[in-house]
């Protein structure tokens, strides 16, 4: 059936829970873009390598549009909300919202000056640059003689542009590409001291308001830029972080260009819980989603011919009349032979079996909670003063507590949907490199009932005696390959999804119309150069030998012997192939007599030739003549 | 089907010291056999009890011997019968031999099956094995035991014994349970037996499978550790939530005579363009579209087929690392466990030493895996070692999914030594709070771990299974609330908070809760579990006022019932003619702060203001002529007490003489005289 998503759609969203639309509360950071491109013919007549062990040579022109692009390519996957406007300055032509010379902001139709990327924009902005000298033009805009003061005016319409939504919702950012450190270098006197004056004063003027001023100077390795010339000025740098400034400018260029595609989610409270510890102690706590499989997005049926989306409507219909019926109330289930009926209510009653959101019922240590207790993503919880004052200390000290005892807390979670036991694990902050790597708080892991847990391993025991378990020396070979195979700094977010990287890679492609899919490097492959080591290969080779023996190959090619079905279905191909020969397909085929076939020759066909064999004998028909060419 | 049909017996103690347990082994066998109705309701099940006064079985009529056994039901297809039988056990007279029991069943298996039905045929035994067996005519009884456990195995049967120890047996004889400890070991030695033993009632539900399901392999083939080392494995799932059953829409449309009527409700999804809301679409003229900033672009499936990522089949090892960089919080999924290939000794012996030196060193294997072939995306996951301490048992790996980049928010949260120092806990909170960790202790040494995973079973699929079951004899049967067992899954367990009472008590007076008053939205989250009439209007109207207009309230006109002077706030709300909506808003504002009084007490210390307040409701009740607010909310109060164990207000209650308002007091008043007396004397509810 093909009428819902399909269910083993390997993105299929598991925040469909019910939690997930209990949001509760939205930090709204969106973000508003400017890009201020210099576009003085200084910008196009200089150049540096396009990459380290690349010779060619780019214009700082070309580099920053193409950075640019990057960044919109993978924003509008990962936060396609942001809005943004491209501001050339130093142009020929203008155009602005105040009608100010040497402005130029980039647009397509069906959009406003600053506004949500677009797949046209993003398109029509990768082919700027070919016919950037025919319709906007490169002209330097400040020159000696002329009041004209291009820098001025681009901060000026960055700012006009950024008026847009209060500094308090959105975050506003002009990220300023230029190769010219010193703008106003070719005016001499009080003019100069005027025009830095007043462009120093434009951008402090921005700056009050809430936006902020990035820079991403480019300059060639031969000629550096200088930063304190004019710019520490414009962006407010201290002294001290002067000498910083330029490495990490490189750095953030390099960022926006590799970043990865990864939709962006806000961080939001899933749900509050009131947290019984005992009677009468009950505190407050949010719980946050950190781990959730990420899903490519929303699909949208549409119709095929017109590209419109299609509305979706569900119809009750009585299986014994036919008669449309409304949602029904009652639910049955066939038992002994009769159709016992439940009221929702009913059911409802049943799936409620406890009255508090979370109720503890004691700690053990952690050495309890076993590996294969796990059934979904586990959820944090973090504590909130906010209704009930004194949360915080109490969960802080319970937090410490655990965490000194090694001890994890058993709670029953009377969620509706599935009431569960879970186990609270306290986890302790984590800070790398300034970075927060895992907040404090408490995770919450859903543990399984025994209704869950498969006895596998007792399904395998023997029927008597024992079974071999490995000696001394060979866990000592094996632990010689552990060592070998080691990876150091392991971290688990350190592998992009290849297939959710490809979705968006293809779509992409899809949307802009590009020739070429992007490649996408599957980094989740084993490191084959590392395996090739020598020590590697002698630790395996040592480990292999000790456990099978000299003939592992033998071993292996006895050990693959065809199970009883593989069997079954060889015997059953070769019968299909001798049978098959006993046709003349093309000439059945032909006279369109194959329907006077019976299904199972149809079959011996579709299996001589390897073919699928499900579906209706027209179907069946149809594959032959598909497979047949005719 | 039929090839899969299982064949149980269930051999069970019902002698005197079984007495106290019968309840839930009725319980957990009845479930077994309900299940089996429902999900392989062509299994054979039969019954034989031991311990009984009676004796009643074919083996002492053709050998003699076997006393105080009887077969209660023969070996047939699961029906309603054996359920009811299950479900009124009687109780026996005498000390059981629950080898003669096992002799009794295994020989039923014969007679029934011979040697046909390999592996399918099953024992269960539920004792608490305090009683010694006979001694045997000849040969020591371990060697007796061993005989049987070799005829089981030939005839290919299982067996499963669940032991009760601790709590559920009382006093016994060491030394017998001892040995029989020792000769039941015997059973899981030499043939496939499983021995389980369980101290409490919890773990008496869930330590016997009410449900079989035979695992199916979802991965057969190599574990890659390098292109020239690869261990034949197979990979089945360890852990797969049992979801709650899904019910059919029922349908009444059909004729009540109609005996063929389905009931069924038939869904039906039809897509209809958005401009053209008549016109439906074809299944094959719609197209997926997916978003791509503000636009939906198309993209048909055979365009995806063309180009989508696709993986070879199979385990890739990408290396090992330190255990510590994989947090237990990180694992995503349902868990697999990896088992060498089925009778591959060198591939057993490989995966064991490989998960030995994992555990010596605290090593985890990062992995790759795509389980089938066509599969869109890939899995990364953790391996960690499960060593089995039996003897019969391979060495596995479990196998855990890791979250991709993309899977992990990044949200920062302030640490918590940013905090001001009033929310940074003090030395004798720490202390009070560490006391609480270590005391209200789930796995004591040397006593069963309560509420293991492996042996809690849950609560509310035995509550719709139980139901389902009263509604196929009673169809309007109301539903039964959590019995005593379940509810120690749900809630904390009466005797650890008896046995810690003084650190509990430490615990609550080290910390202080204040309910924030400027976050009135909240309070509902608080009050959530109140069900009752009319407490929706008061909800966010009690908040307590700010203390400055307390001071003085001589000038001030109340509006609210405040944390110091309820009673009084509460009559002058009374009083207040302005408006004839006061009288209401004050009687839910003062049920309102009755709850919380009795809710926030600690140890009973509220019970009085609340005694107090509940007075002055009365009496505002009685004034205003409103007893049905006041009765109401009585009633509402009892059951509330009763749900949530609070018996001591209750008992206050009657001692304050607090009571329904009768017609005698109020002539609106539906309550007798006779009725309000006897309110505080029944102190269970009326169970329906």
């Amino acid at each position: 059936m093909d009428y819902e998503p399909e269910s083993d759609d390997p993105f299929r969203d598991d925040d469909d829970e019910p939690d997930s639309h209990l949001s509760l509360e939205k930090e709204s950071t969106k973000e508003y873009v400017v890009y201020l491109v210099d576009s003085s013919p200084k910008m196009f007549n200089s150049t540096c390598p396009a990459s380290a062990d690349d010779q060619k040579e780019e214009s700082h022109f070309h580099i920053a549009l193409s950075c640019i692009s990057q960044s919109l390519k993978n924003q509008i996957i990962n936060r396609s909300y942001d809005e943004v406007a491209i501001c050339f300055f130093n142009t020929r032509e203008k155009r602005n919202l105040q009608d100010l010379n040497g402005v130029f902001v980039f647009n397509v139709p069906e959009r406003e000056f600053l506004d949500r990327p677009t797949a046209r924009y993003i398109k029509e902005f990768d082919r700027v640059e070919e016919s950037f000298a025919k319709d906007i033009g490169s002209q330097h805009g400040i020159v000696s003689g002329t009041k004209e003061n291009s820098l001025f005016n681009a901060i000026w319409a960055a700012q006009a542009l950024l008026r847009k939504g209060s500094a308090k919702t959105a975050d506003k950012r002009v990220l300023l590409f230029t190769n010219e450190d010193d703008p106003f270098g070719s005016i001499k006197g009080a003019i100069k001291s005027d025009m830095t004056r007043m462009t120093l004063q434009r951008a402090k003027d921005a700056q009050d308001l809430g936006i902020s001023i990035e820079l991403l100077p480019l300059s060639h390795p031969s000629e550096p830029f200088n930063v304190s010339q004019f710019y520490a000025d414009l962006i407010g740098l201290e002294e001290d972080e002067l000498a910083d400034f330029m490495p990490s400018a490189g750095n953030k260029l390099d960022d926006m260009k590799d970043q990865l595609r990864k939709r962006m989610f806000k961080k939001r409270i899933v749900k509050k819980l009131k947290f019984m510890i005992v009677d009468g102690i009950s505190i407050e706590l949010n719980s946050y989603a950190l781990i959730r499989p990420t899903a490519p997005g929303a699909i949208t049926w549409l119709d095929s011919v017109t590209n419109q989306p299609l509305k979706s409507e569900r119809t009750f219909i009585c299986n014994d009349t036919g008669a449309l019926v409304e949602e029904s109330t009652r639910r049955f289930y066939p038992y002994k032979g009769q159709n016992i009926t439940f009221t929702m209510k009913e059911l409802s009653e049943i799936k409620r079996s406890s009255t508090g959101h979370l109720h503890l019922l004691g700690f053990k240590p952690l050495s309890c909670l076993r590996d294969y207790y796990n059934l979904k993503p586990s959820t944090f919880l973090y504590p909130s003063d906010e209704a009930m004052d004194g949360s915080i200390c109490i969960f802080i000290a319970l937090h410490r507590s655990m965490i000194q005892l090694k001890r994890f807390a058993v709670a029953f979670c009377g969620s509706s949907s599935r009431a569960q036991l879970v186990a609270l694990i306290a986890q302790d902050e984590v800070i790398q490199s300034g970075g927060q790597i895992e907040p404090p708080g408490m995770h919450m892991i859903y543990l399984p009932y025994s209704d869950d847990i498969r006895l596998v391993e007792e399904r395998h025991s023997e029927k008597s005696g024992t079974v071999s378990k490995a000696s001394n020396d060979q866990i000592k070979k094996a632990a010689d390959v552990i060592k070998r195979i080691d990876l150091k700094d392991f971290s688990v977010c350190q592998f992009a999804n290849p297939g959710l990287q490809r979705h968006y890679a293809v779509l992409q492609a899809l949307a802009l119309d590009e020739d070429e899919i992007p490649e996408i490097k599957d980094e989740t492959l084993p490191d084959e150069e590392g395996l090739a080591r020598p020590g590697v290969v002698r630790a395996l080779e040592e480990f292999k030998t000790l456990v099978y023996g000299e003939n592992y190959e033998e071993e292996c090619e006895a050990n693959s012997k065809p199970s009883e079905a593989s069997k079954k279905r060889k015997a059953q191909a070769e019968v299909a192939t001798k049978e098959c020969e006993n046709y003349d397909w093309n000439e059945l085929a032909d006279t369109g007599k194959l329907k006077d076939l019976t299904v199972v020759e149809l079959k011996y066909y579709l299996i001589a030739h390897n073919l699928p064999v499900s579906g209706k004998k027209e179907a069946l028909i149809s594959r032959i003549l598909t497979h047949m060419k005719k | 089907m039929a090839r899969n049909k299982e064949a149980l017996i269930l051999l069970l103690d019902v002698g005197p010291s079984m007495h106290s347990v019968i309840p839930e082994i009725e319980k957990v066998c009845s479930m077994l056999v309900e299940k089996k109705l429902i999900f392989t309701k062509y299994d054979e099940v039969g019954v034989v009890l031991f311990g009984t006064e009676d004796t009643d079985n074919e083996l002492m009529v053709e050998v003699g011997g076997y006393q105080h056994v009887v077969v209660l039901k023969n070996i047939k297809v699961v029906d309603g019968d054996i359920v009811e039988a299950l479900q009124q056990l009687p109780r026996g007279t005498t000390h059981g031999d629950f080898l003669d029991a096992i002799i009794v069943g295994v020989d039923m298996l014969i007679k029934k099956f011979g040697e046909t039905n390999k592996g399918k045929k099953r024992l269960c035994l539920v004792t608490n094995a305090q009683c010694p067996i006979k001694e045997p005519f000849e040969g020591t009884k371990e060697e007796q035991v061993t005989t049987i456990a070799k005829q089981m195995t030939i005839h290919g049967m299982k067996m499963e014994s669940i032991i009760l120890r601790g709590k559920l047996s009382q006093d016994a004889n060491k030394k017998i349970m001892d040995e029989n400890d020792r000769l039941l070991s015997i059973f899981s030695t030499e043939t496939s037996a499983r021995l389980t033993y369980v101290e409490n009632p919890v773990s008496l539900l869930g330590a016997l499978r009410t449900r079989n399901i035979t695992p199916s392999t979802i991965f057969k083939g190599d574990l890659e550790l390098s292109p020239k080392l690869r261990i034949k494995v197979l990979v089945y799932k360890k852990t797969t939530e049992e979801k709650f059953p899904t019910l059919k829409k029922y349908s009444d449309k059909a004729a009540s005579t109609d005996k063929s009527a389905t009931h069924e409700v038939k869904v039906d999804y039809e897509y209809k363009s958005s401009q053209d809301p008549d016109r439906v679409v074809p299944p094959d003229q719609r197209i997926k579209g997916y978003q791509y900033g503000p636009q939906i672009i198309p993209i048909s499936h055979a365009e995806w087929d063309a180009v989508k990522f696709k993986p070879e089949k199979g385990l890739k090892l990408l290396g090992f690392t330190d255990s510590s960089n994989v947090l237990r919080h990180q694992y995503m999924k349902d868990v697999n466990v990896f088992i060498a290939e089925t009778g591959n000794t060198k591939a057993t012996l490989a995966l064991s030493s490989l998960a030995r030196a994992m555990k010596e060193m605290n090593k985890v294997a990062i992995l790759r895996c795509v389980w089938r072939q066509g599969q869109a995306n890939v899995v990364i996951g953790v391996l960690t070692p499960n060593l089995s301490d039996k003897e019969n048992i391979p060495d596995s790996l479990y196998f855990n999914v890791l979250p991709f980049a993309e899977d992990v928010r990044e949200f920062q949260f302030p640490s918590f030594s940013n905090f001001p120092a009033p929310k940074q806990p003090n030395e004798q909170q720490l202390e009070a709070a560490a006391n609480l960790v270590k005391m209200l202790d789930l796995a004591p040494q040397g006593k069963e771990e309560v509420l293991q995973p492996d042996f809690t079973p849950n609560p509310v699929l035995e509550r719709f299974y139980r139901y389902l079951e009263l509604k196929s004899k009673h169809a309007d049967a109301a539903v039964p609330p959590l019995d005593d067992t379940l509810k120690k899954i749900t809630e904390p367990e009466d005797d650890l908070l008896q046995q810690n009472k003084s650190v509990i008590e430490k615990f609550c007076r080290s910390f202080e809760l204040k309910e924030n008053p400027r976050h009135k939205k909240s309070r509902r989250l608080w009050r959530e579990e109140i069900s009752g009439s009319g407490e929706d209007q008061g909800k966010g109207e009690i908040a307590a006022q700010p203390s400055n207009l307390i001071e003085d309230k001589s000038n001030v006109e109340v509006e609210n019932i405040g944390d110091l002077t309820p009673v009084q706030d509460f009559e002058a709300m009374f009083l207040r003619r302005d408006n004839p909506d006061w009288v209401v808003k004050a009687i839910n504002a003062m049920k309102n702060k009755i709850y919380d009084l009795i809710e926030d007490s600690h140890d009973g210390d509220n019970y009085s203001k609340a005694l107090e307040c509940l007075t002055a409701l009365r009496k505002g009740c009685v004034n205003e002529q409103e007893p049905k607010q006041f009765n109401d909310f009585l009633r509402d109060i009892r059951g509330f007490c009763q749900e949530k164990n609070l018996h001591s207000f209750c008992d206050s209650l009657s001692s304050k003489g607090l009571t329904l308002i009768p017609k005698s007091e109020a002539a609106d008043s539906e309550v007798t005289e006779e009725e309000a007396r006897s309110f505080l004397v029944k102190s269970e509810p009326k169970v329906e």
